[in-house]
């Protein structure tokens, strides 16, 4: 228990990787499956920006009285992954429009078995 | 002054060609301008080529920010060697494309597609020659969420279901893959791979960067399909348009094994030899595994591009296994083979496409007696077969030669065995495509024609490089020996 | 008379403060929090809300779909000539430090054009993505 109090940012990002990894491969819905991903995705940002910020640090400005700084690159980072993350989704849910349309479901399985494969 | 600029212009210009192809909306201007820039990022690539070969690696500061706290470009012989392979693909491809498009797209899409085709040639160009880990999701990312559309643009419904589960599982990969990264960020403080690579060693508490290995090892592994997480790849090369097929199949897979190769070697292999890791015997064993069962799959498949794809898969297996072979020899046959199958597998996707112009989708019942109709394709799927087998005198002979020679080197008599024995699965699978085409009689009614001839010389050119780069070894495999050796950086 | 009269009548009147302090975000970028995307997605926003009240059809006008789809590759291209511009000045790509007679100035004028174009882009993304969706279905 101790861990987890003093890993409190690591363990909030390994449940959400694992849970949202979970959603992916377990459900046939083909928007859940996009939310799982979306969680999955988002435990990234937490594992990068969690170890960034540093208690009692301030924006990395040189400024008298602040002599302790957060690493600013990981926010930078995320930035970009976010933005890679909602297109992502966005093209995930066109695509999910578009099977919609042309199936008429959004069940894996049932579209699955429209194409006779399963 | 422009020949220090090379390693920002080869992506740059694709990058912003991209937008600009958007704007025109016409699709034989925008199919005009993305061929001409597709031939301008060869020349560009080939000059850099034979800078790196002359000069050696090549460093490039983005903004002018010094590494490792900028972004660094950086390019030597492997790297340099791979963005030659992807823009010849794509030079190649281009001018197939026109013909090969407009009967499978509607008007309207055409310009979309080639600007999603521009930004996949600068993200997978972008990957290549930037030396930054980070910088490499980014255009990895470029280079996926294009291929998605592209595959999505594919002409039955389909192609829509490939694209999604390409989708997730290409997301999951780049999502393992950045996961790994940062694991090696939070223990050394930076992202430049040639800096990963000093400090590495220094860290004291080793176990993050185990962890951060192993993610950036499977997250690459789904990118370039390796056996068993390839479910992705058989629908997505099937159901794309036949073009992007073709240039996805000898391009997207590649790149993501080189950037396998750069952190293998380049970034872990003083540090962390790989046989202390025990890689070698996991990925010998997938390889392994993937050249048997994926082969037999194809030989099962009645859709000749799966066949094709599911081949890919084997293929990759050979790839994989120079590199658990971890060996010059091994690593040797591993860069040429990514270059060869790279041209073998762009010829036959070229080449069958062209057949599914006429019958729409390519079975093995529907190519029944087309070799009478259509002699010069067949005759260049032979070829091209043959280089896949590895029949001597082919490109993919002299890969699978030195396959051989690493595995033999080692004293593995029966992974030697094992090669030949899946080559000839190779031959079960293309010999039905080749019988059914030569003896099969042809159904009554059957109105195949040859392809236009700006489908034909392409996909021919392909065909005759393979036949080239199996007799004439000196630019291929020497530069791979090369790259192999720089990789290695071991004393000769 | 509509039933929702008051949506209508304060989107109205919020319209215009909420491209302003898009702006505000836009051209306060460089001192503290905000930029080019934050303001795009202001914008997209504003035009989002305003075709979820008036309909579709209204914000067609307001935002023809043919301008947005042009803004999306000309903010990449303004965001790439940056870029190319530092290379026409004798620079490396993406060096703002030569944009200008000393290199601070450089970088607030390479700064600011790639801010203009990351508001172009990103703000015309998202109503395209928003009527993408909304025109599908019916």
């Amino acid at each position: 228990m101790d861990i987890v109090i003093a890993q409190f940012s690591n363990t909030v990002t390994v449940i959400l990787m694992v849970l949202g990894l979970y959603v992916v491969l377990a459900r046939g819905n083909l928007i859940k499956k996009l939310i799982g991903l979306s969680i999955f995705q988002t435990s990234v940002y937490l594992l990068y920006v969690g170890p960034g910020k540093i208690i009692g640090g301030t924006a990395p400005i040189i400024a008298e009285g602040f002599d302790v700084y957060s690493n600013p690159l990981p926010h930078v980072l995320m930035l970009t992954a976010i933005v890679v993350g909602v297109a992502t989704l966005a093209l995930g849910l066109a695509i999910t429009v578009r099977i919609h349309e042309a199936y008429g479901t959004i069940e894996e399985d049932e579209i699955l078995k429209k194409d006779g494969d399963a | 002054m422009t020949l220090q600029h090379l390693p920002a212009l080869q992506v740059v210009v694709p990058l912003l060609a991209a937008p600009l192809c958007a704007l025109l909306r016409r699709p034989t201007l925008a199919w005009a301008w993305a061929t001409l820039v597709s031939w301008a990022a060869l020349v560009i690539a080939a000059l850099i080529l034979t800078q790196v070969l002359t000069t050696g690696p090549i460093s490039y500061w983005i903004g002018n920010w010094q590494p490792p706290w900028g972004i660094e470009y950086r390019i030597d012989t492997i790297s340099a060697f791979m963005l030659v392979l992807v823009t010849g693909i794509g030079a190649v491809v281009m001018p197939y494309a026109r013909v090969s498009l407009a009967a499978e797209l509607p008007a309207d899409r055409l310009p979309w597609y080639y600007t999603m085709y521009l930004l996949c040639l600068a993200g997978l160009l972008g990957m290549t020659v930037t030396g930054d880990a980070f910088n490499v999701f980014v255009f990895m990312e470029i280079a996926s969420l294009s291929s998605y559309v592209l595959i999505a643009m594919g002409p039955s419904r389909r192609a829509l279901m490939a694209a999604y589960q390409y989708l997730i599982l290409g997301t999951i990969g780049a999502t393992f893959y950045i996961i790994g990264v940062g694991f090696l960020y939070l223990m050394t403080g930076t992202l430049n791979i040639a800096d990963l690579a000093e400090r590495l060693p220094l860290v004291e508490n080793q176990r993050p960067i185990i962890v951060g290995l192993a993610f950036i090892a499977v997250g690459l592994s789904l990118k370039f399909a390796l056996f068993p997480l390839h479910f992705w790849l058989p629908g997505a090369y099937a159901y794309a348009p036949s073009a992007a097929a073709a240039f996805m199949a000898a391009t997207a897979t590649k790149v993501a094994v080189y950037l396998l190769l750069r952190f293998f070697f380049t970034v872990f292999g003083e540090a962390y030899p790989l046989p202390d890791m025990a890689i070698p015997v996991i990925w010998i064993g997938l390889s392994v595994a993937g050249m048997i069962l994926a082969s037999v799959m194809a030989i099962y498949q009645d859709d000749v591009k799966r066949m094709l794809a599911l081949s890919s898969v084997a293929q990759i297996g050979y790839i994989t296994l120079g590199i658990g072979l971890d060996s010059e020899v091994g690593l040797t046959g591993s860069v040429v083979h990514l270059f060869n199958h790279g041209i073998t597998k762009g010829a036959l996707f070229l080449l069958v496409g062209g057949i599914a112009l006429t019958t729409g989708t390519v079975t093995i019942a529907s190519l029944s007696g087309i070799a009478r109709r259509m002699p010069l394709t067949m005759a260049g799927i032979v070829i091209a077969g043959m280089s896949l087998i590895g029949i001597p005198g082919t490109a993919g002979f002299v890969s699978k030669w030195y396959l051989i020679l690493g595995a033999i080197e080692e004293g593995w008599w029966w992974l030697a065995a094992v090669i030949v024995a899946s080559s000839l699965l190779a031959v079960v699978y293309m010999g039905r495509i080749l019988e059914a085409a030569y003896l099969r009689p042809a159904p009554p009614g059957q109105e195949a024609r040859e392809m236009p001839l700006s489908m034909l010389i392409p996909a021919w050119i392909l065909v005759i490089g393979c036949v080239w780069f199996g007799l004439d070894t000196d630019l291929t495999a020497d530069i791979a020996g090369r790259a192999a050796h720089a990789l290695l950086g071991r004393a000769p | 008379m509509h039933r929702e009269s008051i949506p209508r009548v304060v989107t109205k009147l919020l319209f215009p403060f909420l491209l302003l302090f898009a702006l505000y975000v836009q051209f306060h970028g460089e001192l503290g929090a905000g930029g080019g995307f934050q303001a795009g997605v202001i914008v997209a926003a504003t035009l989002i809300l305003f075709g979820l009240i008036f309909g579709l059809r209204a914000a067609h006008l307001v935002a023809p779909p043919w301008i947005i789809e042009t803004m999306i590759p000309l903010g990449v291209l303004i965001y790439g000539g940056v870029g190319v511009a530092g290379l026409l000045a004798g620079g490396n790509f993406l060096d703002y430090f030569v944009l200008d007679h000393d290199p601070v100035h450089g970088q607030e004028r390479g700064i600011f054009w790639v801010e203009a174009g990351v508001l172009i882009t990103v703000s015309s993304t998202m109503v395209a993505i928003y009527y993408a969706f909304a025109g599908r279905g019916r």
